[in-house]
């Protein structure tokens, strides 16, 4: 512990504040800009780290992680697209918020959240890693499996009222994701095409689904613009957000929990915490029914799990040298270029790095908060852009993002038919969220299936493998638990729906 | 006067590119661009990694004078890399792709895929990671003997993990089962970290993995023997190799090689400059030490010698893999 306080003035040294605000302000940018994710930022950015002394690149590969999780709001909440896959969730109320004219204030709720998650995570890193490195232990496939199944059951939550619409797009999106190759059987699946080799992976799906039909909506509106309104900066947004904190600490705290455990299981990231964090607040809070409109609470939710997710993420990569999240392995090759190797002595050999690295970490949160905010009071900027021009500027990004993950046009053909499929599944009441949910689940759900099922056979039996031990047994519980609470709202919904509808036919008769 | 500056601007574009088109012509000044390498798999990952350090250097004036920049096409386990790579890479020297052996070859043998041993120009290997065999700190196998014994009494009951289909850990396990005579359950993992991470956990009773992520997990696991043809003085000198334990089928097939190669038909003249400086080039102290300070082993080869490899590979896993699955 006192360690810890003895190394905080090293990040004050050198250029060390230069490269945590550069990387901050920068990471706030690359986030905000659909298809560069927080991956694929660090690894970017790991060969610059050869030249620095250890310590300093860690900061800088810290705080772009940090800032790159938080920035993807920005585009989720202005056009309805997600920044990274970590912010599906934050347009579900980001961009009804923003559409009503309070675009300011979901951005300040957005990074005060994420500010909040995110300490609390990096909080949880500095003292509690060592007896939480344990458990990412307890994960194998078939705990990985209910895990993922858990999810699976989200997807039933995600859209009140059309549950079976919503479960008939996550299925779709999980038989999508079986396009490729098995990797556990090595059968290639669905490949009529060699363009469809590769199979259809997260951010190109992601770009299509959100982003193709939300341009050709505002095609659709063009007339409507010309009369459009002029959103003016106010004053005393920022006043009325901190007001409402208080109200929204429920919501902080459970997503900053939710974040913090999604972390630590290994192979899980940021989209997940978000979609779960969203769907449990859902399940919990009063009045339900107007998230999805436009509530804060939606926002608060989602952000402040998916920064919560980040500094727990880090607990098993800097012990066992398991990464948490997909950004956390890349980042382990960071500290492999500077000869530290995962484990004990990270926090013996290496203090001075490890630690400045843990309070680079909690300093870019605060510099990522405070920005966040700033560029928000320019948020009017944008929403003020005429449709015209941002169906132009959207549709460079969607192809620009699309090509830049894994340097294939096709790909960006890829992203552009299941743009459109889903532009026409929504003109008939299907929603996205569970397509992509689906397509990120699909492979978790299925590798680990198929790995267990050979690990089971060699073995104890299908039964016992995946039905027995302590783990298993506590999410099969908390699967069947999110099941059955969606089926009981399913029906509460549907009954004060048909009461309303009784309420309401005399009155409209008697007019 | 807004036609005029346009016109200008204009001009000054076409000089440039017509310029930049008479350069690429001349072999003589190359490389005068920036050099592209394509990774077949996704960035972060070991190969990525590698080829990262490996061609830092590249902008020094005595190698290249030139960034080598790295361009990430991942997908199917490297097929779609590499079959863009044979079908389409532009050939004017200016695109490399890294290989991975044993992986493409045996990947060849087994799929359809556009390209075979011979689909390349080789220009210089620069690292080699030999597979070795794992298993968790409280595992009752203290030795190669322990695990076969184990394995011969009950038989498909072990479970071992490696880095995906028919990678070197794959074909390590298929060599020592076949060695050995006996028979055992492979889990094809997602990447070298998740099979080492399921062996650590002990989910997984055994594991092919890479020597250089088996030396960083040292205290978490327990190295029985490592699949080449003598063992590995720097890391790990106390590790017998199978051929000292029995088996000296298990050789040095399954070792991950990983080096540089152009597209066929690149100018001849180019192929042998640019595969002496990228030999130089992998041989300066400063790539070195970095390789070394990630637990990266080196081992560097001439184009000459990548090709002579390229083919006893080919012979051997032809014989392991002798039908394409359908």
């Amino acid at each position: 512990m006192n360690d810890l306080f003895q190394y905080l003035p090293e990040i004050f040294t050198g250029s060390r504040v230069l490269v945590l605000l550069l990387g901050t302000v920068g990471g706030l940018i690359l986030g905000a800009t659909p298809g560069l994710s927080p991956t694929m930022a660090v690894a970017l950015l790991v060969p610059f780290t050869f030249h620095m002394d250890p310590a300093t690149g860690l900061v800088l590969l810290g705080s772009v992680f940090t800032s790159t999780v938080a920035g993807g709001s920005l585009a989720a909440i202005l056009i309805n697209i997600p920044g990274a896959p970590a912010n599906i969730a934050t347009t579900f109320d980001g961009y009804p918020m923003a559409k009503k004219g309070r675009a300011q204030e979901a951005l300040y709720i957005s990074y005060l959240s994420s500010l909040v998650g995110g300490v609390f995570g990096i909080i949880i890193l500095m003292f509690f890693t060592p007896p939480l490195a344990k458990l990412a232990m307890e994960f194998g496939p078939s705990e990985m499996f209910w895990c993922a199944m858990f999810g699976v059951s989200v997807m039933a939550g995600l859209a009140s009222g059309s549950m079976f619409k919503g479960l008939f797009m996550g299925g779709v999106g999980l038989l999508i994701s079986c396009i490729g190759d098995d990797p556990v059987y090595g059968v290639t699946r669905f490949v009529f095409n060699d363009s469809l080799a590769g199979g259809i992976t997260e951010i190109p799906a992601l770009i299509g689904i959100f982003a193709i039909p939300q341009i050709l909506g505002m095609v659709e509106s063009l007339d409507v613009v010309l009369t459009k309104t002029h959103f003016r900066p106010e004053k005393g947004i920022l006043r009325k957000v901190l007001g409402m904190l208080p109200g929204l600490s429920p919501q902080m705290g459970l997503g900053s929990f939710i974040g913090a455990l999604v972390g630590i299981v290994p192979g899980a990231g940021g989209q997940i915490a978000g979609i779960i964090a969203y769907d449990q607040n859902k399940k919990f809070c009063k009045h339900p029914e107007t998230l999805g409109t436009g509530d804060p609470r939606g926002v608060a939710a989602v952000e402040s799990a998916n920064n919560a997710m980040v500094g727990p993420s880090l607990i098993p990569m800097l012990i066992m040298g398991i990464p948490g999240c997909p950004t956390a392995a890349v980042l382990m090759g960071g500290l492999l270029i500077h000869g530290m190797f995962p484990g004990p002595d990270l926090f013996l050999k290496h203090a001075d790095v490890t630690y400045t690295f843990f309070w680079a970490m909690l300093f870019a949160q605060i510099t990522m908060g405070v920005f966040g905010l700033v560029m928000s009071r320019y948020s009017y900027l944008v929403t003020n852009i005429s449709n015209l021009m941002m169906i132009g500027a959207v549709m460079v990004l969607a192809v620009f993002g699309t090509y830049t993950v894994s340097n294939n046009f096709d790909d960006v053909v890829l992203m552009f038919t299941l743009g459109f499929a889903t532009y026409i599944a929504r003109k008939y009441g299907f929603s996205a969220a569970p397509l992509v949910l689906g397509i990120i689940l699909g492979p978790i759900v299925e590798n680990n299936f198929s790995k267990g099922r050979m690990i089971a056979e060699s073995d104890l039996g299908m039964f016992s493998y995946f039905f027995t031990g302590t783990t298993n047994l506590i999410i099969i519980g908390l699967c069947l638990l999110s099941l059955g609470w969606s089926l009981y709202s399913e029906v509460k919904f549907a009954r004060s729906q048909k009461k309303n509808n009784v309420a309401a036919a005399p009155a409209g008769c008697a007019g | 006067m807004r036609k005029a500056a346009l016109n200008a601007v204009i001009t000054v574009l076409a000089t440039m590119m017509l310029l930049g088109a008479a350069a690429v012509g001349s072999a003589g000044n190359y490389p005068d661009k920036p050099i592209s390498i394509v990774v077949t798999y996704s960035p972060g990952g070991a190969t990525d990694y590698q080829a990262r350090v490996a061609t830092m250097e590249a902008s020094d004036e005595k190698y290249f004078g030139q960034p080598c920049v790295i361009i990430n096409k991942p997908g199917a386990g490297g097929k779609v890399g590499w079959n863009w790579f044979v079908d389409s890479a532009p050939k004017d020297g200016y695109t490399m792709v890294t290989y991975n052996i044993p992986h493409f070859i045996a990947q060849s043998l087994v799929f359809e895929t556009h390209y075979g041993y011979d689909a390349f120009e080789p220009l210089a290997n620069w690292g080699a990671d030999p597979a070795v065999l794992i298993v968790p700190q409280d595992s009752p196998f203290n030795s190669i003997k322990d695990l076969v014994d184990y394995a011969k009494q009950n038989p498909g009951k072990v479970t071992v993990s490696g880095a995906g289909l028919y990678v070197g850990h794959h074909i390590a396990l298929l060599q020592f089962m076949k060695a050995a005579g006996i028979q055992m359950t492979y889990i094809p993992e997602q990447g070298g970290t998740d099979a080492i991470t399921s062996v650590i956990s002990g989910k997984i009773q055994a594991g092919f993995n890479n020597l250089s992520d088996a030396y960083r997990n040292k205290q978490r696991i327990k190295i029985l023997g490592i699949c080449d043809v003598q063992r590995d003085k720097d890391f790990l000198p106390e590790v017998p190799t199978f051929k000292e334990a029995g088996y000296p089928e298990v050789d040095d097939t399954s070792v991950n090689l990983r080096g540089l190669a152009f597209p066929k038909g690149v100018d001849p003249a180019l192929i042998d400059k640019v595969a002496a400086t990228l030999a130089k080039m992998f041989e300066s102290k400063i790539i070195k030490d970095a390789m070394f300070m990630g637990g990266c082993p080196l081992k560097i080869m001439t184009r000459e010698q990548v090709i002579q490899m390229f083919n006893e590979r080919q012979k051997t896993l032809s014989v392991l893999f002798p039908k394409k699955v359908q």
